[in-house]
């Protein structure tokens, strides 16, 4: 089974994230970045299906330069070879034209039996491109999978909404993203890391994959960010250490605030 | 005046909260419509007329609800086609912002998700509001292509009754084969509380390392107060609460008026899930915990003390 993973460089979520002033992008080159934690999952996952059975694993990311470390990180923990596509053209690319280089992409690698993503970046957080990807690529989407079971022929995951936990089934070839609760991502071993050097990459531009720039990048998103403020820090609260009257104080906290 | 699209969040009938939200934000857009998908249409058009729907499109065949979030997107891009509506509204919850981003791609419209916030930009489309990097920035956005999908935050406007026709619209519509790709084979619905929901709540006390595994003092402090619990990653990765129950960036993400941490630390994983509650308290042995950095009121001290002289005091004052 071929399994290609689309995983995001973000900006580190225990550093100090920012836009850039000049036109409200997010900020990925003066920021620690990092493949997204949420991708590792991912990772994982498409390596346990294929190290179950045969097949192999290709990673793919769209961005700045730095985005390669990402690759690099899926690669040191086990997969196969890696494809990169970066091109100025792509900054402050909306979801919906991620979503359209990233099913470009994959169309070039040749549709693989799965598309596994994790379930959101650390950084934008919508959560939709995976979805966008899906129905780009044709193909059924089962999303926020908190437990997978593959076979020859199709997929079925557990997948916990707010009012029920629901079982979902889709034929191949589909596209799975994953959650936190689906597994425990490895570290990569000291073989891992050795063995990811020799292991190819390819660099892909928006004219390798057919697409127009005038399809991507700010200034044909169709949402537009007209303004980013830093939220003003909450005022300094009142702290009180128990001295055996923390909850009495706790609820004319609350009685003063006409919670109760 | 152009209708205003809302997809109505509910389970058999029961309109979620979010739905009047979302149809009183409609109303600053234009006509409110609801747009009901399932069983349970009679039920839920009480709750649609008192927040102003002026229709009601409803459709409800198998085909639409045995799969998992094509059908429904297929079903609005068709009303959009026929009644070109100012905006689509939808609840920011997992599947609502994914019938939103099909939706998008389906109908070539700019999307935005988790608004806190919807206003008219006063030109015909949407200025919206959202929050980004764990609640640290706020960001005003307009979509400038299409028709406007926005996908919005629970709590994020005060529901106005006002008395709307509910017109009664049956929509004969049969998705295509594609639909069918994803099948929605068993539901096991979440065991019952009796709690409020977590996303709705206008109170959320929640739990972390500090309670040791131990939620009975959390959930009688919540029950005091009519909160829903919650529960940090912490808790959650140690098999204490269920992951339903999880704040944070990978579990649900709160805006009550009242958010209590308990035995939280406050990791910027936590932050992301709560960040922008009105009112912010925190108990917690250690002083140092960057939860205190939130607050508005914090206590130093054990929550197995804290919690039920809190809960004696909460339950006294409202005797």
């Amino acid at each position: 089974m071929n399994i290609v993973v689309c995983v995001k460089y973000v900006p580190d979520a225990q550093a100090d994230r920012t836009f850039n002033a000049s036109d409200n992008t997010t900020d990925r080159v003066n920021v620690d970045g990092l493949l997204s934690e949420l991708d590792e999952y991912a990772v994982e996952e498409a390596l346990k299906i294929v190290e179950a059975g045969e097949g192999e694993v290709t990673v793919l990311t769209v961005g700045p330069d730095q985005a390669s470390d990402a690759i690099k990180k899926a690669l040191q923990m086990g997969a196969d070879k890696g494809v990169h596509v970066n091109d100025e053209a792509i900054h402050g690319s909306d979801a919906l034209a991620t979503s359209l280089v990233l099913a470009e992409a994959i169309k070039k690698i040749g549709m693989p039996d799965l598309v596994v993503t994790g379930m959101a970046s650390t950084d934008g957080t919508m959560g939709v491109v995976p979805i966008m990807l899906a129905e780009r690529l044709g193909v059924p989407a089962v999303t926020f999978a908190s437990e997978l079971t593959v076979s020859g022929s199709g997929v079925s995951a557990r997948r916990d909404g707010d009012a029920a936990s629901l079982t979902v089934e889709a034929g191949l070839p589909a596209l799975v993203s994953v959650t936190d609760q689906i597994n425990e991502p490895r570290y990569p071993s000291f073989k891992g890391i050795m063995a990811a050097k020799k292991k190819p990459v390819e660099n892909w531009t928006l004219a390798d994959l057919g697409i127009d720039s005038g399809a991507v990048g700010l200034a044909n998103a169709w949402t537009k960010v007209e303004a980013v403020a830093a939220r003003p820090p909450r005022a300094v609260g009142t702290i009180v250490k128990d001295e055996g009257d923390g909850g009495a104080k706790l609820a004319g906290f609350l009685a003063e605030r006409k919670f109760i | 005046m152009a209708e205003v699209l809302v997809l109505v969040d509910h389970v058999d009938g029961a309109c979620r909260k979010t739905t009047s939200e979302l149809l009183t934000i409609a109303r600053r857009l234009g006509e409110p419509s609801a747009v009901f998908v399932g069983a349970g249409v009679d039920a839920a058009k009480e709750t649609l007329a008192a927040f102003g729907a002026e229709k009601v499109y409803r459709a409800d065949a198998a085909a639409l609800t045995d799969y998992l979030v094509v059908p429904q997107a297929e079903l609005l891009a068709h009303l959009v086609a026929t009644v070109s509506p100012a905006a689509v509204l939808l609840a920011s919850s997992a599947e609502g912002k994914e019938i939103a981003a099909r939706l998008a791609v389906k109908i070539g419209s700019g999307l935005i998700t988790d608004a806190v916030d919807v206003q008219s930009d006063g030109a015909g489309g949407v200025m919206t509001t959202q929050t980004a990097f764990a609640g640290g920035y706020t960001v005003k956005a307009t979509v400038t292509h299409g028709v406007p999908v926005v996908a919005v935050k629970p709590n994020s406007a005060a529901p106005e009754a006002v008395s709307g026709a509910a017109a009664d619209v049956a929509v004969d519509f049969t998705p295509s084969a594609l639909a069918s790709g994803a099948r929605i084979s068993a539901v096991k619905p979440r065991e019952r509380t009796g709690r409020p929901e977590l996303t709705e709540a206008a109170i959320v006390v929640s739990g972390g390392r500090g309670t040791g595994g131990d939620f009975s003092k959390v959930e009688a402090f919540a029950d005091s107060l009519g909160a829903a619990v919650g529960a940090s990653r912490a808790a959650v990765d140690a098999g204490w609460y269920p992951h339903t129950s999880q704040v944070g960036q990978t579990g649900k993400q709160v805006s009550p008026q009242l958010y209590v941490a308990c035995g939280i630390s406050g990791a910027i994983q936590h932050r992301a899930g709560m960040q922008t509650s009105k009112t912010i308290v925190a108990i917690n042995k250690d002083e140092e915990a960057p939860i205190f950095e939130l607050v508005d009121f914090g206590v130093v001290g054990d929550l197995f003390a804290v919690l039920p002289q809190a809960t004696g005091e909460v339950t006294a004052r409202k005797g």
